[in-house]
Parts: structure tokens; C-alpha cells; sequence
């Protein structure tokens, strides 16, 4: 399973993936708020987004699974 | 009041500690989770515990911190800057309680912190405004305003503030790039989609106003903050007097100032900010209508304690001094010393095993933190704000200089490089500087 976490701890801010969609890699899938700073989470893999794990307006810490893709 | 609750954390809770402690009054400090270790729990007189790290289940829980007051017979709450400190219902439900809220009436706060409807307000009472728009509802709408106003104009989200919620916007394609994403954004951050536009000031300056009321219709002005040096939109340096305002246009800034303070009765320490052009025309962009992160500078060329004012006028009592009994002594200058990578603005949490530096005359450091202490990726990357004071600009900077030279930091990466690197700037000596400085650096 190809996996996109949290580079850090952080509230979504907003996702920018939808189930199905292609992602390549570098693409920025979510963005996350922390310390005041918005900080854009790319996916180090090529894939299918299989499932998005999080909401907008959920907490996360770093290492959580963000984006699952196959 | 004698025993006051500081709705907040860090080093501004560590600030409001200290004059309340000169004042006799004691105080109490709440706390999350990630924050049980920090200097300022230990100052407080007396510190309660009020949930989880993450921001909306401590220091944005309105009820827990009520409670907390109420149990701890708390008779005022200064809530600091950020978090609750400009949430209207926070206010009223402090008042509601018996308790005093430290700042203006809350209707106060509900005006100026809608950006749409505080740009109406401004308008009527003569203060000159951006040129922009009303609350847009579509795309379409963004585009037609844009091009009547003329591009290149700034998106913003009407409940936004501390520089997220708003982007530049140079053409129809970025409008409708950006359209989408800036409300979804300020939905999820501020709990409104509500978005304006404004035309772009390009190589302006951001020079802001320092005023203070009281609840007998006396309003002054403490001289301006220039806050021009920024990342993102938001604030790392700034210093008083601005290098770049002529004489004269300083007294027009004061006057509008107050002015605006004026049109809404306002009670309290509050901060008008102007946007400034090339030629010093000025336009009201916000009021803030609680303490500023750099009130120092404004406390350090006046000799005022901007702390001790807040308290006096909540007790109801009348400003300390009239406007002709307040000068600006000196030059003083603010850097906001960040946990975060110097070139890539990124945050840098973690544990500070080294933290010192040199104290001497015109050296003023406000830290929350201490050596040991971690930097949590919980709130804002804010370590210390380092202000330098002399006669003149020149003595600040160069004291300045010395104490950036000299600082040690271990164990996470700090912006203090970013300051070495501004210091060094002719133009940033010369006072030759606009919002678009860092990004040029």
C-alpha cells in the first residue's frame, strides 16, 4: 500500500483529491495548517487515490496516513 | 480586579504576568497537554489544566476557560493576542459571567473583525479605505469587480487575519484558480466564506497606529509601528519611528487614526493599520482590537506599560495621560525570533538544548521559553521577540547586529540567519524597504 502521511502535526486545511483520481509524484494532495503556516503535503508516489483518510478541519499528528493510493 | 485569568500561553502570558505581579494582582494561567513544562505556567500564581494540545480543544475552548475562571475567582481575563482575543462571544460570555474582559466591548470586536463591514464603517467616518468591493458571492462576480477596479487586485476572506486568507491575484485566470480554495480555506480556518476584493497597493508599505481608549470618550494615539518587513503577510520586524513617513505625514496618520478609533467608540488598546503607498497616501486595511505581538516597541519608545494602561481602563479608571504628555523618546525595533528554517520559512519544532544570549543596556527579550524547553508543532513557532532601543535608529540597529552575532540556539533551526541577512542590507539601513523585501532578499 502506497501511503502519504503528515510531514508534521497539523489541522487539514484542504484536500485537494477526490477518490479514483490519478496523482502523480510531487503532486500536492493536501494542505495542512501548522504554526500558523500553511504547509502543502505531496505524494511521494504515483497512484490511484484509494482512499482519503481525513476531513478538513481534522487534527493530525506527523507519520498519520493521509491518502492511501494503489 | 485582583485576580486575573491570561486566556493564553507563551511569552505574551509570561508579559501580562509580570505587570500584573508589579500591580499585586494575581494571576491565573491554563494550560494544555503539550504546554504542562512551559515557563509561564510556573509563573502564574496559580495555573489549571484545560484540555488536549491541539488549539480547539485548550485555548479556543471557551467553556473550559470559563469554568476555570469561575472556579478559580478569577474577577478579570486578558486574553492576550490571537486565539480568543478578538471572538466577540468569548467577550460577551466573559461580561456575562461577572468577569471583565480586558479589551474593548465586544459589538466593538464583532465590527472590526468582519473586514467587509469595518471597511463600511471607515467609509462613513471619512477614513480613507483600499478601494475594493462588498461581500462577492460567485467567480463571475470576482471577475467583474476585478476588472472595474483594475488588476492587479488582492482575494480575501472577510474573517481573515495573521496573513492566511488571502492571495494576489494579477489576472481573471488566478481569480478563478484561486476562487474556490481561498473560501474553502477560510471556511475550515475562520468559520466564514465570506470573501472581498481590493485592489492591489503595490511597493507599499504596512505602518500601523498604536491607540488607546477609554469608557470617557478619550481616545490617543502611541505613535506607529512600520511592520513592512514580512513573510507570507505576516509581520518579523518592525520598529518605530518609520524610517520612511515624513513629519507631516505622520500627524495625518495620527489624526486618521484616531479618527477611526473614534467612529466606533472604542475602548481599550487597539491598532489601526494603514497601507501605505509610494507618495504616503494611507488607507485603513483593519483594526485590531486587542494587544499587539510588538507592543513592546511601542512601550519601549514611549516608557508606558501598555499592560498596566489595559488593566486601568478595564477598572474603569481614565487614561493615565493625555495626548501631549505621550512622546516617543527614542527608535526602537522588534524581531520576532521564529522556530523555523531560515530559508524556507518552514516551521522547525523540537527541543532548544541551547538558548542564550547577551543582556545589556537597550536590549529588551521577551521570551517564552527557556533553555531545555521544546518548541511543540501545536501553536504558533514564536520563540522570543528580541527589541533593541536607542536614541537613534542607527544605535538600535547596531545593537542589534551584536546580539544576533552572538546569540546561541541549539537543537532547532530559528530565522535569527534571516535577521543577520536583513541587518546587513543596505537598503534595510538606509530605512529603504517595502512589503516585497524578503521575497527580493
Amino acid at each position: 500500500m502506497k501511503e502519504v502521511t503528515a510531514t508534521m502535526a497539523g489541522t487539514v486545511l484542504n484536500i485537494f483529491v477526490s477518490n479514483g483520481d490519478s496523482v502523480s509524484i510531487n503532486q500536492e494532495v493536501i494542505m495542512i495548517e501548522s504554526m500558523k503556516m500553511e504547509i502543502p503535503i505531496e505524494s511521494t508516489f504515483e497512484g490511484v487515490v484509494k482512499n482519503l483518510k481525513v476531513n478538513i478541519g481534522d487534527f493530525v499528528n506527523e507519520g498519520d496516513v493521509l491518502v492511501e493510493l494503489e | 480586579m485582583q485576580r486575573i485569568l491570561i486566556a493564553n500561553r507563551g511569552e505574551i502570558a509570561l508579559r501580562i504576568i509580570k505587570t500584573c505581579t508589579e500591580m499585586g494582582i494575581e494571576t491565573i494561567a491554563v494550560y494544555s497537554d503539550a504546554d504542562q513544562d512551559m515557563p509561564f505556567v510556573k509563573a502564574a500564581t496559580k495555573a489549571v489544566y484545560i484540555g488536549d494540545s491541539p488549539v480547539n480543544k485548550s485555548y479556543l475552548q471557551v467553556e473550559n476557560i470559563l469554568q476555570a475562571a469561575i472556579s478559580e475567582r478569577a474577577d478579570g481575563i486578558h486574553p492576550g493576542y490571537g486565539f480568543l482575543s478578538e471572538n466577540p462571544q468569548f467577550a460577551e460570555k466573559v461580561s456575562e459571567a461577572g468577569i471583565t474582559f480586558i479589551g474593548p466591548d465586544s459589538n466593538t470586536i464583532q465590527l472590526m473583525g468582519d473586514k467587509i463591514v469595518s471597511r463600511h464603517v471607515m467609509e462613513s467616518a471619512e477614513v480613507p479605505v483600499v478601494p475594493g468591493s462588498s461581500g462577492i458571492k460567485s467567480k463571475e462576480e470576482a471577475i467583474s469587480v476585478a476588472y472595474e477596479i483594475g488588476f492587479p487586485v488582492m482575494l480575501k476572506a472577510s474573517s481573515g487575519g495573521g496573513g492566511i486568507g488571502m492571495v494576489l491575484c494579477e489576472n481573471e485566470e488566478t481569480i478563478v484558480k484561486n476562487f474556490d480554495s481561498i473560501r474553502t480555506r477560510a471556511k475550515a480556518y475562520f468559520g466564514s466564506d465570506a470573501v472581498f476584493i481590493e485592489k492591489y497597493i503595490p511597493n507599499a508599505r504596512h505602518i500601523e497606529v498604536q491607540i488607546f481608549g477609554d469608557n470617557y470618550g478619550n481616545v490617543i494615539h502611541l505613535f506607529e509601528r512600520d511592520c513592512s518587513i514580512q513573510r507570507r503577510h505576516q509581520k518579523v520586524v518592525e520598529e518605530s519611528p518609520s524610517p520612511f513617513m515624513s513629519e507631516e505625514g505622520r500627524l495625518k496618520l495620527y489624526e486618521t487614526a484616531i479618527k477611526a478609533a473614534k467612529a466606533v467608540n472604542y475602548k481599550n488598546a487597539g491598532t489601526i493599520e494603514f497601507i501605505v503607498d509610494e507618495n504616503e497616501n494611507f488607507y485603513f486595511l483593519e483594526m485590531n482590537t486587542r494587544l499587539q505581538v510588538e507592543h513592546p516597541v511601542t512601550e519601549q519608545v514611549t516608557g508606558l506599560d501598555l499592560v498596566k494602561w489595559q488593566i486601568l481602563v478595564s477598572r474603569g479608571k481614565q487614561l493615565p495621560l493625555s495626548q501631549h504628555e505621550i512622546v516617543s523618546k527614542c527608535h526602537a525595533i522588534e524581531f520576532r525570533l521564529y522556530a523555523e528554517d531560515p530559508v524556507r520559512f518552514l516551521p522547525s519544532p523540537g527541543k532548544i538544548t541551547k538558548l542564550k544570549w547577551e543582556d545589556s543596556e537597550g536590549i529588551r527579550v521577551d521570551s517564552g521559553y527557556t533553555e531545555n524547553g521544546t518548541v511543540t508543532p501545536f501553536y504558533d513557532p514564536m520563540i522570543a521577540k528580541c527589541i533593541f532601543y536607542g536614541v537613534s535608529r542607527q544605535e538600535s540597529l547596531s545593537k542589534a547586529v551584536k546580539f544576533f552575532n552572538h546569540i546561541q540556539i541549539e537543537g532547532i533551526k530559528t530565522n535569527a540567519p534571516l535577521f543577520q541577512k536583513i541587518l546587513t542590507s543596505d537598503d534595510f539601513q538606509k530605512g529603504n524597504y517595502t512589503t516585497g523585501f524578503l521575497s527580493k532578499l
